[in-house]
C-alpha cells in the first residue's frame, strides 16, 4: 500500500486513493489533523467523474514518489490526483500554494452576489466556509456582477443561477442518480449557466438530491424557502421504511418544535450525503409521525449551525441590498470598523 | 533559395489532384512503408528525425507515438488536429487547400505505423470549404486504392473521415477536440489519463497537428536521419510559418529551423520588412506566446542573434524570450497600441474559455474588463498591478493550458511595455481616441522591464 | 460570448421543423461513419445541416428533431448547440456576416472595417437589419490573418477587405438575395 505524507503527516492508503481522500483519512484518524484536508467545492465522492473544476483543492507535490522523486511542476487538484508511494504533498505548508488558493477563492467570489442574508443556504454554505478560511480581505472586483433571475425548475426546486459556482455536481446527480437528465450546462465561458434551456420541470424520483449536493445556495428547496433560518431549526436523524427502490429512508429532519420544516439526506463531516434519498421522503412526509426519530444529528463542531448563530464572515459583510461594488463598501464606515 | 521539404511541389500545376500529386512522387511513402517496413520501423524513423509537434507544444512526435498503448482487441485511432484557431495561424489551411494529398498520404503512413484502422481529421467548422477539398481528395485516394481495405495488398485497412467543428478555439486542445469529436461540448479532460492511453471513445489515440503528419511523408521517404540534417540542434526539419501583421509580404513560408529572425522578418524572400515606419513588437508563435519588443526578437538578452528555432526563441525564458508555438507570426509597427492589442488578446481568451474551471472562467473576463477600462481611458495606476496579479492567479492553476495562454500575453505586455500601460493612465484623454498611436506613434521611454 | 444566449421559454409560434429527404440521407451517411453506439459523434455535423435547413438558426424544434434522430436527450443537444459559436440560437438574417476582430486582423484594420459595417448597415454586432437581410457578427480568428481584414459569409471567405470591397460585396449579396449557409458547396 502506498504511503503518502501530507504537510508532514504520513498515512498508508489503498492503491488508487486520491490525495484528497488520503487527507480526509488523516483527518478522520485524528481530528486535530483536519487542517491538512484541502477544501473541495466540486468533488463529491459519491458521484463519478466529479471534481477537477473548482480548483480549490489544489495542492503542491514537492516529491512525486519514491520511484520518481521529481516535484510536480504545477499545483494539482488533490481530488483527482492519485497517491503514489513516497509522495509528499504540501497543503498548508507552502505559501505559494496558499496564495494560489486565495486566488481561486477570489475568482469564485467575483461574480457571486454575496447575498447571504437572503440566501437559504446561509449557515450551510460551503462557499461561506471557504471564503472565511481562505479568502483575502476584500474583493478587488469592481465590475457589474453576472446576474440571473431566480427561476423555479419544477414545484420543488428553485434555481438562483447567480449564486452557482458551476461545480457540475447537480448535473452529475441528474446523470447518474436519476433516470432522465433534463438540465445541464448551456453556453460557455463565464456565460455558462445551469439551465433546462426550454422551460421545463425537473421531476423524477431522485431529483431532490440536486439540492443536497449543491455547495451553495443555487439550488434550494422551494418547500422550505424562508420557512426559517437553518440555525433556528433542530436537526434530528430519522428513518422510515421507504418503498422507493434505491432509497434507504435515512434522513435528517429539520424541526421547529414538532413541525418538520425540511427533510434532507444525512451529510457527513465533509458535507457529503451518506446516501441519496427519494423525493417521497424529502417532500411528501413532512409529518413527524411518519418517521422513527433516532436522536439529534451530530452536526460538525466548526459549523455555524451548531454555533446557533450566523457568524459574520470576514469577507462577507451582511448586506441588506443586493451586492454593491467594493469601493462603495469600502466607504461604508460601519463595515470598516468591524 | 532555402530548402523546401513540404512545399517542394506546391506550385506545380495540378498538385491539388491525385494525378498531379502522384506525378511528383506522391504516395511513395505509403509504398515504401507498407511494402518494405514494419510499423515499428516507421516509428523508429520518426524518432530519429527529431520531429517535434507542429501544433504548438513542440513535443517530440516519435516519443508520443511510442507512448501509444496497445491493448489486445482495442482499436487505436489517429486524429489529425486541423482545428487551427490560434490567432495568427493559417499554415494548415494553406497546406490543406493546396496540397491535400500530402496530409492524406501522411495519415496513411502514420496510421500504418500506429496500427490505426480509422483516422479522423477534426477541422474547424469555419473551414467547411477546406473540408470539402479534403473529402474530395479522400474520395480520389480511396478510388485509387490508397485507402480502404487491404491497401497495396499489405493487409492494412484504413478509413479516413473528416469531422467539422462549429466554432470553438478550445477544440484545438487535444482532449477538448476528442470530446467534440464524440459529439460533446469542447470541455478539456483532466489528464492523466492521456489520449495515448484513453483517447477517442476511451481507446488509445494519437492526436497530431496537420503539419506534423505531413512531415512524416519526407521522413519516411528520405529517412529520419536525412530529415534531422535540416535545422539546428533539437529543432530539426522545416517549419511552416504563417506571417501577418504589419509586414510587407504576409503569407505562409516554409523555413529551415534555425533561420535568423532578422532574415525572416526583413528579407524579401520572407516578410519583406515593415509595412509602416518601424517595427515595435513581434508575436512569433500565435497569440498565446509572449509578445516581445522587436529588438528582443532580433537578439537575445545576451546580445546573440536570435534564430527561428524552438530553443533560440525561448532563450531567456519568459523574462526576455518567447516561443515558436504554432508558427503564427505577426509583427506590430509603431502605430499600434500594445494596450489595445493586449485587450484584444484578453477579449479573445475571455470569449473562448470553456468555462469549466474557475480561475480561467472568471479570470479571463476580469482581465478583459480591466484592460478595456485602461484602453478606453478610464484606468488607474493600480490597474497595471491588478492585471499582473490576476494573470498570475490564473497561470498554472487551470485544467488546460488555455488559462496559461490567456495569462502570458498579458504578463509579457506588461513586462516589456509597462510604459505604454502607464501612458494610458497618465494620458486618459488622448487614449480615448482609438487611433491614438496611429496619429502619434509611441516612443519607448523605458528599457525592457524584467519583472 | 458577446451576448449571452438566454434560455427560450416557449416554442409557441416557432415553425415546426422536419429534415428534408436529402438532408436526412446526408445525416444517415454521417451517422454510419462512426463505430457502433457512437452515433453521438455525428451531432455537430448534423446540427450544421439542421441549421442550414432552418433559415440559418437552430430553433428548439430543430434541435429536438436532431435529438430524436440521434436518440439523445434534448438537453444534450442544447448543451452542445449553445457551446459553439457557429450555431445561432436565435433567428438571423439572410446573410450572416462573420467579421474577424482578433488581434492579427486588428493590426490590419478590422476595427475600422467593423465600424464601417456598423454604420453602413445601421446595426451593431449581434443585430439584424430591419429588412432581415444582414446579421452582423464579430468572430475570432478565422485562419486568414495574412489576408485580413476579412469576413466569412456562408462557406465563403472574403479577404483583403477594404471599405470599397465590402461595399461592393454588400450590394452583390443584397441583389442576389439568397441565403448563404456554412454547408454550401
Ligand atoms: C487552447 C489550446 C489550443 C490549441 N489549438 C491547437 C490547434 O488549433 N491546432 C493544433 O494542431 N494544436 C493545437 N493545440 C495543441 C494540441 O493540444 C496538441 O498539443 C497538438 O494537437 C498535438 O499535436 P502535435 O504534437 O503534432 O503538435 C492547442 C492547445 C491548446 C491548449
Ligand atoms: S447549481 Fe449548485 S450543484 Fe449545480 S453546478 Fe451550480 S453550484 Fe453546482
Ligand atoms: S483553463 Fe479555461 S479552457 Fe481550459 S478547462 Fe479551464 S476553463 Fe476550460
Ligand atoms: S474539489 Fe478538486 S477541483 Fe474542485
Ligand atoms: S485574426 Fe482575423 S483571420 Fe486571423
Amino acid at each position: 500500500m502506498p504511503k503518502v505524507t501530507i504537510d508532514g503527516i504520513t498515512i498508508e492508503v489503498p492503491e488508487g486513493t486520491t490525495i484528497l481522500q488520503a487527507a480526509r483519512m488523516i483527518g478522520e484518524r485524528n481530528k486535530a489533523d483536519r487542517y491538512v484536508v484541502p477544501p473541495a467545492m466540486c468533488y463529491y465522492s459519491k458521484l463519478e467523474t466529479s471534481g477537477g473544476y473548482c480548483r480549490t483543492c489544489l495542492v503542491k507535490v514537492p516529491k512525486g514518489s519514491d520511484k520518481d522523486p521529481r516535484p510536480m511542476p504545477k499545483p494539482v487538484p488533490s481530488c483527482r490526483t492519485t497517491v503514489m508511494d513516497g509522495m509528499e504533498v504540501a497543503n498548508t505548508t507552502d505559501p505559494t500554494l496558499i496564495d494560489a488558493r486565495n486566488g481561486v477563492v477570489e475568482m469564485l467570489l467575483i461574480n457571486h452576489p454575496l447575498d447571504c442574508p437572503i440566501c437559504d443556504q446561509a449557515g450551510e454554505c460551503h462557499l461561506q466556509d471557504l471564503s472565511y478560511e481562505n479568502g483575502t480581505a476584500a474583493s478587488r472586483y469592481e465590475f457589474e456582477r453576472r446576474t440571473f433571475e431566480p427561476i423555479d425548475i419544477g414545484d420543488t426546486i428553485k434555481l438562483h443561477m447567480t449564486r452557482c459556482i458551476l461545480c457540475y455536481r447537480c448535473v452529475k446527480v441528474a446523470e447518474q442518480i436519476t433516470d432522465g437528465r433534463v438540465h445541464g450546462v448551456i453556453n460557455r465561458g463565464d456565460a455558462a449557466e445551469i439551465s433546462t434551456y426550454i422551460e421545463q420541470a425537473i421531476d423524477n424520483d431522485f431529483s431532490g438530491n440536486m439540492i443536497d449536493v449543491c455547495p451553495v445556495g443555487a439550488l434550494t428547496d422551494r418547500t422550505f424557502r424562508f420557512a426559517s433560518r437553518v440555525w433556528f431549526t433542530k436537526p434530528m436523524d430519522a428513518h422510515r421504511d421507504c418503498e422507493t427502490p434505491g432509497c434507504d429512508g435515512k434522513v435528517v429532519l429539520w424541526l421547529k418544535g414538532d413541525e418538520v420544516l425540511r427533510v434532507t439526506g444525512r451529510k457527513d463531516q465533509w458535507g457529503e450525503v451518506e446516501s441519496f434519498i427519494c423525493n417521497t421522503c424529502r417532500y411528501d412526509r413532512k409529518d413527524l409521525a411518519a418517521w422513527t426519530v433516532e436522536g439529534p444529528r451530530n452536526v460538525d463542531r466548526h459549523s455555524v449551525i451548531s454555533q446557533g448563530h450566523y457568524h459574520l464572515k470576514r469577507t462577507q459583510p451582511l448586506l441588506t441590498a443586493p451586492a454593491p461594488n467594493v469601493p462603495e463598501l469600502a466607504k461604508r464606515k460601519d463595515l470598516k470598523d468591524r | 533559395m532555402a530548402r523546401k521539404i513540404l512545399f517542394e511541389h506546391i506550385d506545380k500545376p495540378g498538385i491539388r489532384g491525385l494525378e498531379g500529386y502522384r506525378a511528383h512522387g506522391g504516395y511513395r511513402s505509403v509504398e515504401k512503408a507498407l511494402r518494405t517496413m514494419a510499423p515499428e520501423a516507421v516509428v523508429e524513423e520518426v524518432k530519429k528525425s527529431g520531429l517535434r509537434g507542429r501544433g504548438g507544444a513542440g513535443f517530440p512526435t516519435g516519443m508520443k507515438w511510442s507512448f501509444l498503448a496497445k491493448p489486445e482487441g482495442v482499436p487505436r485511432y489517429l486524429v489529425v488536429n486541423a482545428d487551427e484557431s490560434e490567432p495568427g495561424t493559417f499554415k494548415d489551411r494553406y497546406l490543406m487547400e493546396r496540397i491535400p494529398h500530402l496530409l492524406i498520404e501522411g495519415m496513411v503512413t502514420s496510421s500504418f505505423a500506429l496500427g490505426a484502422n480509422t483516422a479522423f481529421i477534426y477541422i474547424r467548422g469555419e473551414y467547411f470549404h477546406v473540408a470539402r477539398i479534403l473529402e474530395q481528395a479522400i474520395g480520389e485516394a480511396r478510388a485509387a486504392g490508397w485507402l480502404g481495405r487491404n491497401i497495396l495488398g499489405s493487409g492494412f485497412d484504413l478509413d479516413i473521415h473528416v469531422q467539422v467543428g462549429a466554432g470553438a478555439y478550445i477544440c484545438g486542445e487535444e482532449t477538448a477536440l476528442l470530446e467534440s469529436l464524440e459529439g460533446k461540448r469542447g470541455n478539456p479532460r483532466l489528464k492523466p489519463p492521456f489520449p495515448a492511453v484513453k483517447g477517442l471513445y476511451q481507446c488509445p489515440t494519437v492526436v497530431n497537428n496537420v503539419e506534423t503528419i505531413a512531415a512524416v511523408v519526407p521522413i519516411v521517404n528520405d529517412g529520419g536521419e536525412e530529415y534531422a540534417k535540416v535545422g539546428v540542434g533539437r529543432s530539426t526539419g522545416t517549419k511552416l510559418i504563417s506571417a501577418g501583421g504589419n509586414i510587407k509580404r504576409p503569407g505562409v513560408y516554409e523555413i529551415e529551423l534555425g533561420l535568423p529572425c532578422d532574415e525572416f522578418i526583413n528579407s524579401d524572400e520572407y516578410c519583406g520588412g515593415v509595412d509602416g515606419r518601424a517595427f515595435k513588437a513581434v508575436v512569433p508563435g500565435g497569440s498565446s506566446v509572449p509578445i516581445v519588443p522587436y529588438e528582443l526578437f532580433l537578439r537575445t538578452a545576451k546580445g546573440e542573434p536570435r534564430l527561428m528555432s524552438y530553443e533560440s526563441l525561448s532563450d531567456g525564458g519568459f523574462v526576455s524570450g518567447t516561443m515558436l508555438g504554432s508558427g503564427g507570426f505577426y509583427a506590430y509597427n509603431d502605430a499600434q497600441c500594445i494596450v489595445r492589442s493586449t485587450w484584444n488578446h484578453a477579449r479573445f481568451y475571455h470569449h473562448e474559455s470553456c468555462g469549466q474551471c474557475s480561475p480561467c472562467r472568471e479570470g479571463t473576463g476580469w482581465l478583459d474588463k480591466v484592460l478595456e477600462r485602461l484602453e478606453l481611458g478610464e484606468g488607474r495606476a493600480e490597474d497595471i498591478d491588478l492585471l499582473w496579479d490576476i494573470q498570475r492567479k490564473i497561470e498554472g492553476n487551470t485544467i488546460c493550458p488555455l488559462g496559461d495562454a490567456a495569462a502570458w500575453p498579458v504578463a509579457s505586455a506588461i513586462r516589456h511595455f509597462r510604459d505604454e500601460f502607464e501612458y494610458h493612465v497618465t494620458h486618459r484623454e488622448k487614449v480615448k481616441d482609438p487611433r491614438h498611436f496611429a496619429r502619434e506613434p509611441f516612443r519607448r521611454t523605458a528599457r525592457p522591464q524584467t519583472v | 460570448m458577446s451576448a449571452r444566449t438566454r434560455p427560450v421559454t416557449t416554442t409557441e409560434g416557432v415553425r415546426p421543423f422536419a429534415f428534408s429527404a436529402t438532408a436526412l440521407a446526408e445525416c444517415r451517411e454521417l451517422i454510419a461513419r462512426y463505430p457502433e453506439g457512437r452515433s453521438k459523434s455525428a451531432l455537430i455535423p448534423i446540427l450544421h445541416i439542421a441549421q442550414a435547413e432552418n433559415d440559418g438558426w437552430l430553433s428548439v424544434n430543430a434541435m429536438d428533431a436532431v435529438a430524436e434522430l440521434l436518440g439523445l436527450r434534448r438537453i444534450e443537444v442544447y448543451e452542445v448547440a449553445s457551446f459553439y459559436s457557429m450555431f445561432n440560437l436565435h433567428p438571423v438574417g439572410t446573410y450572416v456576416l462573420d467579421v474577424c476582430r482578433t488581434t492579427p486582423c486588428m493590426l490590419r484594420g478590422s476595427d475600422e472595417l467593423i465600424a464601417h459595417l456598423e454604420k453602413k448597415l445601421g446595426i451593431h454586432p449581434g443585430e439584424t437589419t430591419k429588412d432581415g437581410m444582414f446579421t452582423l457578427k464579430t468572430v475570432e480568428c478565422l485562419g486568414s490573418c495574412g489576408t485580413g481584414p476579412m469576413l466569412q459569409c456562408g462557406a465563403r471567405y472574403h479577404e483583403d477587405l477594404t471599405v470599397e470591397k465590402v461595399d461592393r460585396l454588400i450590394d452583390e449579396l443584397r441583389a442576389r438575395n439568397q441565403r448563404a449557409n456554412y454547408t454550401d458547396r
